[in-house]
């Protein structure tokens, strides 16, 4: 093999160049000199460490920095997928960057007015992180923080799929805490602000095949059509009769057992996940938080008005 | 390859596999054994993943092996095995990312696991590196073979599937089979573990451990009245 001789006569050129630089040399005889002492001499000892430290931190910073750009290319394809899915927009097969620069356009929202932000870069916001950064985060009060989530970001990322310039679907980023950990999603409304198309929890830990259930596709067509805010003088079965002071409400839940879609009131009910009646109270806590004035119920109000969202 | 290997290396390959099974005999490894086992897709990323841990943290202690100061022994091999489960970790979330979000910390837990450590200091430390490799294949397939055979058992009857794939029709879905919920959850690798463990001992009686000590019937005179 050509090839293999031409390397190693370059390794061996490589080895007289160094052989010429008085440090390379005064490195070898000290590396010499270390390996020919005691292994329990105290000189040895640290030697050894030092360099064991050495190439290991070697190794493990050039696997993290070698491979970097994959992961992150491997985050932002899976947080990509996520949306095109809940949109209902994901096409197995096709190109999920190509897709999403196309159907999906990001906006940044600020929660507390409902309003659109045009200061922040859109393309590098990053909400999760943003929620841990105390300049760009609130800290929720605790008597409202029903989804148990101590903290979120000031602004929200929003993700709008266009039609003919009318909004299609509004898909809204969720968490809250489950049973064993916060759960993250996203929901997909109709223009409307008020008709669920599609649900999806991209990061959780829960029981698998219980709570870990709310990743079952069959579970999550369950919501499709479901209703977010009480309409007036239609009943909820956990509430009763919904009165005008609940109206404009978030309502929807998850409730023990199977919906009965005749019965009034299950519009504003889901089936709650067998087995897993914490998961499920987690979920009906994180939706009523995020549709909350608290969450994006400002920045609805603002979609369904016929004046839109200011920017 | 029949060539190459010596009766060593097959000694050190096959036996792991039953006659000194790391989970069964040694009862090593089985935290990461209850963790991922729910599904058979986890079970074999993570054998697959301690199985080269295992072989190349072993060959490369094995390696410097005359030159590892006593003093901190235990220090250089935890961090050859730390390093080289960072790169494995880092691989996968390059290369396996569903994957590596479902096994999310037990990857980095390979690190504390049993089997690693016991053969580096059982073995690594005392043969060369290519006997140490095998070794630490072996000793891997060995703790792959358990996981395989409880994650197909958890996962069939608790999720009705295998590798995602369904096998029996759930009854949500208007099969005929009801899960069993135990399965997803944790203590039930511990049953399936403990009666491998009663099934390989019933099949090698030789394997049983010896009675340490023997609890006396009570002695005359003792316990009772005060």
């Amino acid at each position: 093999m050509p090839n293999e001789k031409k390397q190693c006569e370059h390794m061996v050129k490589l080895c007289a160049t160094l052989e010429k630089y008085e440090s390379y040399r005064k490195f070898k005889a000290y590396a010499e000199k270390i390996l020919a002492l005691g292994n329990d001499s105290l000189e040895k000892t640290i030697a050894i460490a030092v360099a064991l430290c050495l190439v290991c931190a070697v190794l493990v910073s050039f696997a993290a920095v070698a491979l970097k750009p994959l992961q992150v290319d491997n985050k932002e394809q899976d947080m990509k997928k996520n949306i095109l899915d809940v949109a209902g927009l994901l096409d197995e097969g096709s190109n999920i960057d190509a897709a999403f620069a196309e159907k999906i356009e990001p906006k940044i929202v600020d929660l507390a007015t409902g309003d659109y932000v045009d200061s922040v870069n859109v393309a590098d916001y990053d909400q999760r992180k943003a929620a841990k950064d105390p300049a760009q985060n609130v800290v929720i009060p605790k008597e409202k923080d029903i989804a148990h989530i101590r903290i979120k970001a000031k602004y929200a990322k929003v993700f709008l799929v266009k039609e003919g310039g009318a909004i299609k679907s509004i898909i809204l980023p969720i968490n809250g805490y489950g049973l064993w950990s916060t759960l993250y999603g996203f929901l997909s409304l109709d223009a409307d602000g008020q008709t669920v198309q599609s649900i999806n929890f991209y990061d959780q830990s829960e029981t698998p095949g219980l709570g870990g259930e709310v990743v079952n596709p069959k579970w999550r067509a369950l919501w499709k059509g479901k209703k977010v805010y009480a309409e007036s003088d239609q009943p909820s079965l956990d509430k009763g009769l919904i009165t005008e002071a609940d109206k404009g409400e978030p309502a929807l839940s998850l409730i023990k057992g199977v919906v009965d879609n005749s019965k009034p009131g299950s519009q504003y009910q889901v089936d709650g996940l067998a087995g897993a009646t914490l998961t499920s109270t987690g979920v009906t806590n994180l939706i009523r938080y995020w549709m909350s004035t608290e969450g994006f119920a400002p920045y609805l109000n603002k979609v369904r008005t016929v004046k839109g969202v200011k920017s | 390859m029949s060539a190459v290997m010596n009766d060593e290396t097959k000694k050190v390959l096959v036996e792991p596999l039953v006659s000194n099974n790391p989970i069964t005999l040694q009862v090593l490894g089985i935290c990461s054994a209850l963790a991922v086992t729910s599904q058979m897709s986890t079970s074999l990323i993570m054998a697959l993943a301690l199985t080269l841990v295992t072989a190349f943290s072993s060959a490369a202690i094995s390696a410097i092996r005359n030159h590892i100061p006593s003093s901190i022994r235990i220090i250089v091999q935890m961090t050859i095995i730390a390093s080289l489960v960072i790169v494995v970790d880092q691989i996968l979330k390059a290369f396996a990312y569903d994957v590596s979000k479902q096994l999310s910390v037990f990857v980095g837990l390979i690190i504390t696991n049993c089997i690693v450590m016991g053969r580096a200091e059982g073995y690594a430390m005392k043969n060369p590196p290519l006997e140490s490799f095998m070794d630490g294949i072996g000793n891997g397939l060995g703790y792959s073979l358990i996981l395989i055979v409880v994650a197909f058992f958890r996962e069939t009857l608790g999720s009705g599937k295998l590798l995602g794939i369904e096998v029996f029709k759930l009854t949500k879905d208007g099969g005929w089979y009801d899960p069993n919920g135990l399965m997803l959850l944790p203590p039930s690798a511990f049953f399936i573990i403990g009666l491998i463990i009663w099934g390989v001992r019933v099949w090698k009686p030789e394997q049983a451990e010896k009675v340490e000590f023997k609890i006396l019937p009570i002695a005359h005179g003792e316990g009772g009245h005060h």
